[in-house]
């Protein structure tokens, strides 16, 4: 287990150093300086922009930016934010825990939703009643529909519905305005949880839909093997042969998926932030790329990268514990 | 002896209705300003005509200019799938050239090769378009190639694997004792076998782009008006979604329906192709 832990840091480190230079890769390869984009335009003396140029090292050779920039990320030295006048990784602290609780939260109740569901209608077959079977067909269905659905789609629905129409929940922002300071603790964060409802709900709908699919394929593959029949045969009761036996086994290819997810996931966050107006990391860069603000939006891929990073370290390490065989070498 | 993708894929049984949606996005694409009852980007002039409600003259309505909405998204079907075939073409080139030379040498080529595709996949791509997009404003061809630069990591994967497995076979042994180059082994008598599996992953990747163009377009980083597109017809009417629901329903039943077409018509691929792949 330690040396498959080692092992996956170390994939994991070099797989981030390689991200950091597929960035600055990507970067050059597109049209146009850095700069050309910015917050700079045609009324910006020479000598401004020279400046500029010196001070994001755009006037040396090729090489010598890249070991710049990826010394730089190495350190955590993102450079400065346009817009805000502050260094970017202070910006990105102040946001990032904000999207680590939302997606956190949507991954939590997506996963677990998924699984129950996916674990549920996998275990439908000829001997479940007709009602049963029909409604776990229907509900695979949704499922299908909600995939097909981007999460745009879906968090501007949830907005019309449940905030603009009925008024449940609040249209946006992570605290109320004017008020949040002057409550309590417990009240704050009762105020905290109730804008993160519908964004962090968006995210489970979609992670859950996503999971379910999978783990009922698992889980009817699962039930087709022989140990199943053995352990019915026996008579161990049905909900110990489903929970016990199928679901466990089950388990681990999904846990594996879950971590696969977390790049789109990420990206999509993007989208229920910025209609939510959830302060998090994806709302910020929306706000650095239609302010120009490069430095800021370089950084805030940077760190979302180390993110997507941890985590599928965290699945693997998950899966791992799950089912020990696959930290003992060959899968 | 291979099969072809087009006799690996015939007669799987396509679902049908979603052959007729690929069918009906194809023909609007294609016809585009023909079908459309009203110019998508003329204001109507009159007074008073702009956010109307559907109605039998505007079964869409008509946005904050008085613009028809309908019209509107007939047109902006064919930025829609044009982009997205193009980024898929493009995603298809590299992802095949990236896959074949790295599935096809056994030295540290591969290693880097795959490496370089995990490391793709570490980094968020809708971030990473965005990235793309701070540059400045991009017109629909940059856009195709950024999300087709962002796409082929996922494809490179499935032909990597695709042609280590063929590499082994008999046919390729019997070619190479045969004396024939690395190129033309390649070409000849791997590639082809691996074709069906890059429909079926270009099938899938079309279902990803689609969505991805619009919602940079829904930002306003994608598409730039006037130009039509399904996501920027969305953001039209995100301001006020309440008074002008028209606006951002059918737009979006235009990409559900689309992309829940291409996931069927690839599943069922993947189905015939790779059997023990099979997700329901």
């Amino acid at each position: 287990m330690f040396r498959f832990l080692l092992g996956r840091l170390a994939q994991s480190a070099l797989v981030l150093g390689l991200a950091v230079s597929v960035v600055f890769a990507l970067l050059r390869a597109a049209p146009g300086d850095p700069l050309s984009g910015s917050t700079l335009d045609a009324t910006t003396a020479p000598a401004t922009r020279e400046l500029l140029r010196r001070q994001y090292a755009l006037n040396r050779p090729l090489l010598e930016q890249y070991a710049h920039f990826v010394g730089s990320a190495l350190r955590g030295e993102l450079g400065m934010s346009l817009s805000r006048g502050r260094p970017v990784a202070q910006v990105l602290r102040d946001v990032v825990p904000n999207t680590v609780l939302l997606m956190g939260t949507g991954l939590f109740l997506g996963i677990l939703g998924g699984i129950a569901l996916g674990a549920w209608q996998g275990s439908r077959d000829t001997r479940s009643s007709a009602t049963s079977a029909r409604v776990a067909r229907m509900s695979e269905r949704i499922g299908l529909a909600i995939i097909a659905t981007p999460e745009y789609i879906v968090a501007t629905a949830m907005l019309t519905l449940f905030a603009a129409t009925w008024r449940l929940f609040p249209i946006g922002g992570m605290v109320s305005l004017g008020v949040h300071d002057s409550l309590g603790p417990v009240a704050r964060a009762g105020d905290v949880l109730w804008h993160l409802t519908l964004p962090a709900l968006t995210l489970a709908l979609i992670v859950g839909a996503g999971v379910a699919r999978y783990q009922r394929t698992e889980m009817r593959l699962v039930l087709a093997r022989p140990f199943i029949r053995t352990a019915r045969a026996k008579g161990v009761p049905e909900a110990r042969v489903l929970v016990h036996h199928a679901l466990r086994n089950a388990l681990g290819p999904v846990i594996t998926l879950c971590g696969l997810l977390l790049p789109s996931l990420v990206g999509g966050a993007v989208f229920v932030e910025a209609i939510f107006a959830w302060p998090g990391m994806g709302r910020t860069m929306v706000e650095a790329v239609t302010g120009r603000d490069y430095p800021l939006a370089i950084g805030a891929v940077i760190v979302s990268s180390v993110l997507v990073a941890l985590g599928g370290l965290l699945a693997d390490v998950a899966a791992a514990v799950a089912d020990p065989r696959l930290a003992r070498g060959r899968r | 002896m291979i099969a072809t993708p087009a006799a690996t894929l015939r007669g799987t049984g396509v679902p049908r209705v979603a052959t007729g949606v690929l069918a009906v996005a194809l023909f609007v694409a294609l016809c585009g300003g023909l079908l459309s009852p009203h110019d998508p980007n003329a204001f109507s002039g009159i007074v008073g005509m702009q956010n109307m409600p559907p109605s039998w003259a505007h079964p869409f309505g008509t946005d904050g200019l008085s613009r028809d909405v309908l019209s509107r998204v007939i047109v902006g079907a064919r930025i829609s799938l044009g982009v997205g075939a193009l980024s898929v073409c493009i995603a298809v080139l590299l992802g095949t050239a990236w896959g074949a030379v790295a599935g096809s040498t056994d030295s540290w080529l591969d290693d880097l090769l795959m490496r370089v595709v995990d490391a793709m996949l570490v980094i968020p791509r809708v971030l990473l378009l965005l990235v793309l997009a701070s540059a400045g404003p991009m017109s629909p061809w940059k856009l195709a190639v950024a999300l087709g630069l962002t796409a082929w990591p996922p494809m490179s994967r499935v032909v990597r694997a695709q042609v280590r497995a063929i590499r082994q076979r008999d046919w390729v042994l019997a070619a190479r004792a045969l004396g024939a180059s690395r190129t033309r082994l390649l070409v000849r008598h791997i590639l082809p076998g691996v074709m069906p599996h890059i429909a079926v992953a270009a099938t899938l990747s079309f279902a990803s782009v689609i969505p991805l163009e619009a919602g940079l377009s829904f930002l306003g980083l994608g598409v730039r008006p006037p130009t039509a597109s399904w996501g920027n017809i969305m953001r039209d009417g995100a301001d006020r979604m309440l008074d002008t629901w028209w606006m951002l329903l059918f737009p979006a039943l235009a990409i559900i329906a689309t992309v829940a077409a291409f996931n069927a018509v690839g599943e069922r691929w993947r189905a015939a192709v790779d059997p023990q792949q099979v997700v329901r």
